[in-house]
């Protein structure tokens, strides 16, 4: 990590102040083990704090959209006050700890037990490369983007394990629906962050965060989702990394009015539990990468909050799009499976490969100015504007409106 | 469900072979049973399905029913006429109102009694309250099959609504055995005709945006539109009734074909759907709702008086609790009528309602006395499920979901 300037706020430096007063006094090679260490502790500590607050969230959420109140019931420990369920989060972890743990006879009791094991390590490695603050990298790693999705990429294949594993048929459907989900929306969401990666002109995230810096007309971020081809791309990005996550209304390996609970049916207990954080670790990592690549990482919004911590900043996007997912999955039905891979294939893949082209054009054109700035934004809406209708308009060919009439009496 | 995978050698002889892509030698493909049901969550209650999978495809579906057999039509032979009116609530048991009003009126056509106005006007309204009800949970379940939660939060939070006002008027909310023969158990009490028209007033809103989560829906639409499509002929021939088959364009409902209990004098329209797919059906159930809240409308606009019991019907209904106690004649009647049943004559009679699931249909074999020599139950479900093993072949099984939901079945009714 480079040095940090004295120069900068209190708040921003505070985490490696803390850092460094806490192992300040040991001997450099040691040092920097230590520090990794501390690194890993606050984002387990982080991170699983947000996933148990995000389960409740979640829940809440859903309940507000759905007309009724949520957990509610659940007492803070040791006092009898019910606070907005706030102490749902720990019953929970008490009870998935507490629950036998049953493995199926059948199953491949190695399989059974690795998958969850698998799922969550994976899910949570790929933390390693997000920068979190203006100097809250954990491993700076000059292919940093490549080595997430890499690690990413690996958290379906646990999802098979599970389903192969279990020796049960829903769960192997489970597994076939998540293998085919995964080759489908890889592909788009590496071609969504190909055209950042082509004009911020670096695969580290350090880099890409840097190249979204300064402001347009003094307000306006230079974020890259305020490009068209940025817009289109952070869109793409989303969508595949709602496949990506398995979550509504991509849930299709573990469609619970189909295949009862997909690759969990014969998992309980804490595996059940492990399961479930590292879905929601997974879709925290991806919106991490999402706020990386698109979102400007963690730059303030305008000029003048950039007094707020950067830290505060990349915390308050991250719970904007996880937010996000959670109105998502309140609103949509679920996709069939034969649609989701057409949707990857012949929309999405299709669509993000002209993206990438218009990345480039973007890329060539940067030295247009004023007028030429003009025709630069035409050219590249059209681009995505044009493929979006016609391909759009051909996904939705035979779904016209129907209505009923009425019988002749 | 069983954990192995079952391979059956003839069904593999019969599976369809994929050529293996760029070689000459084919892939021998073997097919995967799988059991759905009598437990899972989209099944509606004890529904089983054997399905035989290519992959996802299915290739054969056999339903597997009788989990919830109870024999009713053999308990109706060993009980009186009036005592078979809770059994009623238990066949359809999502619209308990409409079951109890269709086997009244078959009972009443046998001993020939006519019931007032008011009673008939009750028993529309009843019916028709229990249609919306019925539907309201028919479109939930949909929108849960699909993967649509918060469609079933929001028709179950008027389906609450609607069990306020059931348990105001029967005292029950699920199982209320309003309908009696010759009459209604009790009048309707004070102010509860003007708390019905509060509640069609708030739903109706209510209805179009519960609605408007999914009929323009794109993921919606392509999960419903062109899956499960039955022909009109077909849906004839299978013998489907209800919103199943008025969804496939055959415009038959019975309220208006051969009306019953007053239906004559009420305006509504019978929508009916141009493909005969899952998306025809869901669209058919929602204007139904419209339909009955306007049935309702009407009733309460003319809400006619009088008595709410057949007056001939002394014969069936035990006398008031004063008189048995005071009046020898009275109790004489109490006891025959507790003992023996009401005494019907000899005969036999069909009568079917339009209920919200299709046509329940009564069909009573009477040799005098006090109970049915025989009561068949034509149960709609019954009919309308034994199109499955044609539907869903060559669906995924995503798609069976989605035509299971479209069906609206209730297995109380299929099993009987």
């Amino acid at each position: 990590m480079s040095a940090i300037a004295a120069t900068e706020p209190f708040l921003e430096r505070a985490p490696q102040l803390l850092r460094d007063a806490a192992t300040g006094f040991l001997p450099e090679p040691w040092r920097w083990l230590v520090n990794s260490l501390i690194a890993i502790g606050v984002i387990l500590a982080v991170f699983g704090t947000l996933f148990a607050f995000l389960t409740l969230a979640e829940r809440k959420i859903l309940g507000r959209v759905q007309n009724r109140p949520g957990p509610n019931r659940t007492p803070l420990p040791f006092i009898k006050i019910k606070f907005f369920g706030l102490a749902q989060p720990f019953a929970d972890g008490v009870k998935s700890l507490t629950k036998e743990d049953i493995v199926p006879r059948d199953a491949d009791q190695v399989l059974h037990f690795l998958a969850p094991v698998v799922l969550l390590a994976f899910s949570i490695i790929t933390f390693a490369v997000i920068p979190f603050g203006r100097h809250l990298v954990p491993v700076e790693l000059d292919a940093g983007v490549l080595y997430f999705f890499a690690a990413g990429a690996a958290t379906e294949l646990a999802v098979f394990m599970a389903g192969w594993a279990s020796h049960n048929k829903y769960s192997l459907l489970a597994a076939m629906r998540a293998l085919a989900q995964l080759i489908s929306y890889e592909l788009p969401l590496l071609l969504a962050w190909v055209p950042v990666v082509l004009v911020a002109g670096s695969l580290s995230t350090t880099e890409i965060v840097t190249a979204q810096a300064g402001w347009k007309f003094g307000f306006l971020p230079h974020w890259y989702v305020f490009t068209p081809w940025g817009f289109a791309g952070f869109v793409i990005f989303i969508v595949a990394a709602l496949a990506e996550s398995n979550r509504s209304p991509f849930d299709l390996p573990e469609a619970e009015s189909e295949l009862i609970a997909g690759h969990l049916t014969e998992y309980s207990g804490f595996k059940y539990a492990l399961f479930f954080m590292a879905e929601y670790f997974g879709m925290i990592a991806l919106s991490g990468m999402a706020i990386t690549l698109f979102l400007g990482g963690w730059r303030a919004p305008l000029p003048f909050l950039e007094w707020i911590p950067s830290y505060a900043w990349f915390g308050a996007k991250l719970i904007v799009l996880l937010l996000g997912f959670i109105w998502i999955r309140a609103t949509f039905p679920r996709l069939r499976m034969d649609q989701l891979t057409r949707f990857a294939w012949k929309f999405l893949v299709p669509l993000a490969l002209i993206n990438l082209g218009n990345a480039a054009f973007w890329s060539l054109t940067s030295h247009w100015t004023g007028a030429l700035q003009l025709i630069r934004w035409a050219v590249s809406l059209v681009l995505i504007v044009g493929p979006f209708v016609l391909m759009g308009r051909k996904l939705s060919a035979g779904v016209a409106p129907r209505v009923y009439r009425y019988a002749p009496s | 469900m069983a954990t192995e995978i079952a391979f059956s050698d003839s069904a593999a002889k019969s599976a369809r072979v994929r050529p293996a892509p760029g070689a000459g030698q084919e892939f021998e493909t073997e097919k995967m049973s799988l059991s759905m049901g009598p437990s899972h969550p989209s099944t509606h209650g004890v529904l089983r399905l054997q399905m035989e999978l290519d992959g996802e495809i299915l290739t054969k579906c056999d339903p597997v029913i009788g989990y919830l057999h109870r024999g009713d039509e053999k308990i109706a032979e060993n009980m009186t006429y009036n005592q078979f009116v809770p059994y009623t609530d238990r066949l359809d048991y999502i619209a308990p109102l409409a079951n109890n009003m269709a086997y009244a009126i078959a009972v009443e056509k046998l001993a020939k009694l006519e019931v007032p106005a008011r009673c008939q006007a009750i028993r529309v309204l009843t019916a028709e309250l229990a249609r919306v009800s019925s539907h309201l949970l028919g479109l939930g379940a949909f929108g849960i099959d699909v993967g649509a939660w918060t469609v079933f939060m929001y028709a179950f939070e008027e389906r609450e609504k609607l069990y306020k006002l059931f348990e105001e008027l029967t005292g029950a909310r699920f199982t209320t055995s309003y309908s009696r023969i010759g009459g209604l158990q009790r009048d309707v009490p004070e102010g509860w005709t003007g708390r019905v028209g509060a509640f069609c007033d708030q739903f109706l809103p209510i209805l179009e945006e519960t609605l408007a989560l999914l009929t323009r829906n794109k993921i919606f639409m392509d999960r419903t539109v062109g899956v499960g499509v039955i022909s009109p002929a077909d849906a004839i021939a299978y013998g489907l009734t209800g919103p199943n088959l008025r969804g496939s364009g055959v415009g038959l409902d019975l309220r208006k074909d051969k009306p019953y209990s007053g239906y004559e004098q009420y305006r509504f329209d019978v929508p009916v759907g141009t493909k005969g797919d899952c998306y025809d059906r869901y669209l058919v159930r929602g204007e139904e709702m419209r339909q009955s809240i306007r049935i309702i409308r009407q009733v309460l606009a003319n809400f006619p008086g009088g008595d709410w019991y057949a007056k001939d019907a002394r014969k069936i209904f035990a006398p008031p609790k004063d008189k048995i106690l005071t009046s020898m004649e009275e109790l004489i009647q109490n006891f025959m009528i507790v003992t023996e049943g009401p005494q019907l004559p000899a005969g036999e009679v069909y009568f079917e309602a339009e209920n919200p699931k299709g046509a329940l249909g009564f069909y009573i074999v009477s040799k005098g006395g006090g109970v049915p020599w025989r009561l068949k139950i034509r149960a709609p479900s019954f009919a309308n499920l034994s199109i499955l093993p044609k539907v869903c072949v060559g669906c995924l099984v995503s798609d069976v979901v989605a035509i299971l939901g479209s069906f609206d079945f209730v297995m109380g009714e299929c099993d009987r």
